[in-house]
């Protein structure tokens, strides 16, 4: 099977690389930064690490004030708190002006685990994407969180990058491309086409396997950018297969799920299911337990992929 | 030291500010008089004597920066940029109009000269932060100056950035208070007590000075004074009168954010060619 690895931590160590060769380069934390690994960063270069103490909305408009003043800045916090509390000052002083400003937040979803409900978040995909100017990218694995942080340092404008709590497994390889706004196809078929992102990629592949025991198969895609959706790819995958499972450790309301049926509801209307986190606050637990309990599971992924394909 | 030439020069300036809110708010139909107003001279004082600016290069990376935090003062700021020659003066009357670079607040990616887009309140502090900490990490001796409205400071990142501000030691970064008392639900001590405005910067680690914001020798000796202040950044509260220089906007909540109507337009016009009248005759 597959080796764990924290995407926070490629990430942090992606900084550090980065930072080398871009001077340009600041980071900001608001006392998480052992948490979220900017502190590697903080480590290497004090001189261009702030620490903005408890006070994200600050941290923002800071990002704000350097990116006009032609830094690329990294803002980072606990998802719930970059998107959620900070909202209005994303609006406003980041992507409204559409300034040079990488939000990249971890601890995101249910996998949180133990802190619980005040601390998870199923919401932030959904209010960073409705932003004008925003992109939202979801790294699939530690590898992908690599190349990702690079790839959203070296594009001009707003991102927002989102990571969990947890060890994921290693999905991909160093040698893949990794394009934003590409979605990959993991592993092609023909009767169903299954689409995660972030930790429900590994879990779409489990499903596949399952599937084909069963002789049904299943294509995998990393939907590893949220927006701009790679419709391309969805359209192609909804023409090869005839019916989607959206999976994402996010409230199925309006993350990938959502963009993905309406893409396909607009452009090649095809029966879609989506698996994720249902219209709820989370609780506390270990990680896995939690996935299991709502659902986040490749047994999910499996059922809703066969009672999708009765809908052919 | 501010000489009576340049005294009639920076009040004829700001005279000439004063006429052209009046006209774009008349002509938008919407907006905000009495904020901008009460922000007048100090914008100008700041552009046209105190700010290393050239309005032909708005870009040049070594000018001081203005964030206007109070982004409903943007008639104010627009027309100085107008005054300057940052963008033509004819532009004005198309504030709040479709299509136009002068949007309701200040867009920094639509108009030039526009440092920061604001409107949202409480976040310019935020952002004059984060450009005056980009001075410190490249060395440039640029100041950043940012206004803040006093109803404003009711809101909570503002004190977020105060304590940012101090515990960086950026000292150069110059902040305005325009303290005209009121906000739209009426006087600030009753909507929400902001006082003692002065004890709570010094409290959050701020030099602080307070002067008449109608003043041209207190502001510009304020900022000549804040200048030479090390280690700390500076606040200074300026007292100012909501919708000063209009006589019945004057100390009036009324116009926070209301146009005049015709008859009201034609006495606040007489209003301001009156004043004007008495720079040129040198009158009390």
């Amino acid at each position: 099977m597959w080796e764990m690895a924290s995407p926070r931590v490629a990430f942090g160590k992606a900084l550090v690389d980065i930072g080398r060769e871009n001077s340009d380069l600041v980071v900001l934390g608001a006392d998480l930064s052992s948490s979220t690994k900017t502190s590697y960063f903080e480590k290497e270069f004090p001189e261009r690490f702030f620490n903005c103490g408890i006070a994200e909305a600050n941290m923002m408009g800071v990002a704000s004030g350097l990116a006009a003043s032609g830094k690329v800045v990294v803002a980072s916090t606990f998802a719930v708190f970059a998107t959620g509390r900070c909202y209005d000052q994303i609006r406003q002083s980041i992507a409204y002006p559409r300034l040079n400003v990488k939000i990249v937040a971890s601890h995101a979803g249910i996998t949180v685990g133990g802190d619980g409900a005040s601390h998870q978040t199923a919401e932030d995909i959904a209010l960073m994407k409705v932003l004008p100017n925003m992109r939202v990218v979801v790294p699939a694995d530690a590898i992908e969180a690599k190349k990702a942080t690079r790839a959203i340092i070296e594009a001009d404008g707003p991102f927002y990058m989102r990571m969990g709590r947890s060890d994921v497994p290693t999905i991909t390889k160093e040698e893949d491309p990794f394009e934003i706004g590409k979605a990959t196809i993991m592993r092609d078929g023909s009767d169903v086409a299954l689409i995660g992102t972030g930790i429900m990629v590994s879990q779409a592949l489990k499903a596949a396997e399952m599937l084909k025991l069963e002789g049904i198969d299943a294509m995998v895609v990393n939907m590893s950018t949220l927006k701009p959706l790679d419709e391309d790819t969805t359209i192609k995958a909804a023409k090869r297969t005839g019916a989607i499972v959206t999976a994402e450790e996010h409230s199925v309301i309006f993350g990938l799920g959502n963009s993905v049926a309406m893409t396909l509801g607009e452009k090649y209307p095809v029966p879609v299911r989506r698996v994720g986190i249902p219209d709820t606050f989370g609780e506390s637990g270990e990680w896995n337990e939690l996935m299991v309990k709502y659902g986040l599971t490749p047994e999910n992924i499996v059922s809703s992929a066969k009672e999708i394909m009765k809908q052919k | 030291m501010l000489g009576p030439d340049e005294i009639r020069e920076l009040s004829l300036k700001a005279n000439a500010v004063r006429r052209h809110i009046i006209e774009m708010v008349y002509a938008a139909g919407s907006g905000h008089p009495g904020g901008s107003l009460s922000a007048t001279d100090i914008i100008v004082a700041l552009y046209f004597k105190l700010m290393n600016y050239d309005p032909e290069n708005p870009k040049w990376e070594d000018r001081d920066r203005f964030v206007l935090s109070k982004g409903h003062a943007a008639p104010a700021l627009y027309a100085t940029l107008a005054e300057l020659g940052v963008f033509p003066v004819e532009e004005l009357l198309t504030l709040r109009k479709v299509g136009s670079r002068l949007q309701g607040h200040p867009d920094m990616r639509k108009l030039p000269g526009i440092e920061a887009s604001t409107g949202s309140l409480g976040q310019g502090l935020s952002i004059a932060n984060g450009m005056a900490l980009a001075a410190k990490l490249d060395r440039k001796l640029y100041n950043v100056y940012v206004m803040l409205g006093d109803g404003e400071i009711e809101e909570g990142q503002v004190w977020e950035a105060a304590m940012f501000a101090s515990h960086y030691k950026l000292d150069n970064l110059i902040a305005f208070l325009d303290r005209n008392r009121l906000q739209i639900d009426g006087e600030t001590e009753q909507v929400m007590s902001i006082e003692p405005i002065a004890d709570k910067w010094k409290a959050f680690g701020w030099e602080v000075r307070e002067i008449n914001g109608h003043d041209f020798k207190e502001i510009v000796d304020a900022v000549d004074w804040a200048k030479e202040v090390k280690g700390k950044p500076v606040m200074i509260v300026a007292h100012t009168v909501k919708g000063k220089g209009v006589s019945f906007m004057e100390g009036s909540v009324h116009f926070h954010g209301k146009p005049p109507n015709d008859e009201e337009y034609r006495i606040a016009l007489q209003d301001i060619d009156a004043e004007r009248e008495r720079i040129f005759g040198g009158g009390p």
